[in-house]
């Protein structure tokens, strides 16, 4: 009892209210930056994939141009990425306040990121099931339908999770352009107020969301996996 | 069914370009089994691949079932394709389906519709003796199951020609022969035309009605299976017959025995067909001063009939052994004279 008494004593700095609003702004922001992370990476990844050489939609210059889209949003520093992108935020949705305005910079961040992933996933699938559909006189749009996406799935998913924990700590950064979250938190009250619980709490809270994502991830993934 | 003219088929390589196939003339008959013999990189694979257009040719024309397959194009083409079923060394099946999605792949494909699709999936499931199993994924099944699930998947679409990319070059002797059984089985019940490749002429032996033999990019030789088995004519082929008709070890065997006492002339006799049954040592033994000693015989099936051979060393006087080889060769029986003589 006196323990727990401690204990409680020990985060009698954290306001709970707070707490509770800063990691629903981290979650919101997270799971709608991963919705869509999830469709653009995917479409990405596969024309970077179906545009190769030897692919079905072959093409050196599309190849060649999203490729270097995909290397250069890859490779921006993620606050960096945030502050170019006030002004394109800002006519978009019309303020740069509260998680939203987030939004633009983490997808933007992520799904160059996942893409790549789509595409080292897509490349896995055994050549012998594309030769196999081909001569069963199936559509590329059956082909990537039916075999190029069930085939890769696990891996799309497995590679998902991983965006989603870096998506998580983009969101922390994102609390520079006033985003909130629990990122925000820790270094506005905890850190420039000089209260580590707060900030220890919001670590917490984190890793928390972490485990819970890696294991809906390989959850998912193993169901997924037939191999 | 199959007509191929002139076909040729050359890639551009960074080392130049290499001829795979080169002006092949062929053509396979409805309703037959023909297979298509040859080693790595003789081109049968490029050729097989070619029917269906997998791979496009340099020059030459394909025609399948009636249809000019390389003036084809997209939709054309596609619906030419779901005419010819294929199956592969490697199955290629979709491991993130089950074994009854799998088959029902081609038919998704064509559009049927979902009932329409089940029911033709519970009919192939049967003729490829896979009942009870439509449930389970590719992973859950052995390697000549997998191929059951490949040709059932192939037939799905009622082809009327079947390619078989060297569909029993993964599997053991064992589920080889069940898997030759089956194609066998629907050639027969179905009518259909198949085409194999593959580099063991067990495999010709035992279902090809006709074969060709390949050598850089060439057929160098063709014929009835039994007819090539009895006069092989190039080297090459001669090779593959004695895949068959020879364990390994004969020649080494024979080699040893040579010039050993007792040994005289030592005959390799090949029968085909009812020649196999008949008393034709007894014959000669009973007819002509020899001594005749069995080193070694074998006797193989081929859809055409019986095919053996028969290695014998022969002994007696120089005039009595030629007149009883001339007498051997006049039953019809191919004598080559392998030692002595």
């Amino acid at each position: 009892m006196d323990k727990l008494i401690a204990a409680s004593a020990l985060f009698g700095e954290v306001n709970w209210e707070n707490m509770w609003d800063a990691t629903v702004e981290t979650l919101y922001m997270t799971v709608v930056a991963l919705l869509f992370t999830f469709i653009f990476g995917i479409m990405l990844g596969l024309l970077l994939f179906l545009t190769d050489r030897g692919q079905l939609w072959q093409n050196k210059t599309a190849h060649f141009i999203i490729g270097a889209y995909v290397n250069i949003f890859r490779s921006i520093p993620f606050i960096i990425l945030i502050v170019l992108l006030i002004p394109f935020t800002r006519t978009m949705l019309g303020t740069m306040l509260g998680p939203s305005a987030a939004l633009p910079a983490l997808i933007i961040g992520a799904a160059p990121f996942y893409a790549r992933m789509v595409e080292i996933a897509l490349r896995e699938i055994d050549k012998g099931v594309f030769e196999a559909s081909k001569a069963m006189g199936a559509t590329n749009g059956q082909i990537i339908r039916k075999v190029l996406l069930p085939e890769s799935m696990p891996a799309l998913v497995s590679g998902i999770t991983v965006t989603a924990i870096a998506l998580v700590s983009y969101t922390a950064m994102a609390g520079v352009i006033g985003a909130g979250g629990l990122g925000d938190l820790a270094f506005r009250d905890g850190f420039q107020r000089n209260n580590p619980e707060i900030t220890f709490t919001a670590t917490i809270i984190v890793l928390i969301i972490v485990f819970i994502l890696q294991f809906i991830g390989d959850y998912i993934t193993n169901k997924l996996d037939k191999r | 069914m199959i007509t191929l003219q002139k076909l040729a088929k050359v890639f551009n390589t960074k080392d130049g370009a290499v001829t795979a196939v080169d002006d092949i003339d062929l053509t396979i008959d409805q309703g037959e089994i023909f297979g298509v013999i040859g080693y790595s990189g003789a081109g049968k694979s490029t050729l097989i691949r070619m029917l269906n257009m997998l791979e496009a040719p340099s020059e030459g024309t394909v025609e399948v079932a009636g249809k000019p397959m390389h003036t084809l194009k997209n939709r054309q083409l596609r619906e030419a394709r779901q005419e010819i079923g294929m199956i592969f060394q490697h199955f290629n099946l979709l491991w993130s389906r089950t074994v009854a999605e799998n088959i029902a792949f081609p038919l998704e494909i064509k559009g049927l519709s979902k009932s329409e699709q089940k029911e033709r999936v519970d009919e192939l499931i049967k003729l490829v003796g896979l009942e009870g199993r439509g449930g389970s994924y590719p992973s859950q099944l052995s390697g000549g199951q997998k191929q059951r699930v490949g040709i059932a998947r192939a037939l799905a679409n009622n082809p009327k020609v079947l390619l078989c990319d060297e569909a029993t070059s993964a599997l053991d002797p064992k589920t080889t022969d069940s898997i030759l059984d089956l194609l066998v089985d629907i050639n027969k019940k179905l009518g259909l035309t198949i085409v194999l490749i593959t580099h063991e002429m067990h495999v010709i032996r035992k279902i090809c009605h006709r074969v060709a033999v390949m050598e850089n990019g060439k057929i160098v030789e063709q014929g009835d299976v039994l007819d090539i088995f009895r006069r092989p004519r190039q080297e090459m082929t001669k090779e593959f017959v004695k895949q068959v008709t020879e364990p390994e070890e004969t020649e080494e065997a024979l080699n040893h025995l040579f010039g050993e006492e007792g040994i005289g002339q030592v005959l390799q006799l090949t029968f085909v067909g009812g020649e196999t049954q008949r008393p034709l040592i007894t014959d000669v033994i009973r007819q002509f001063e020899v001594d005749i000693s069995i080193l070694q015989g074998k006797i193989s099936q081929t859809q055409h009939g019986s095919y053996g051979s028969l290695y014998i060393s022969m002994r007696g006087d120089k005039n009595t052994v030629k007149e009883a080889v001339d007498y051997i060769r006049a039953q019809q029986v191919e004598v080559e004279v392998i030692h002595g003589g």
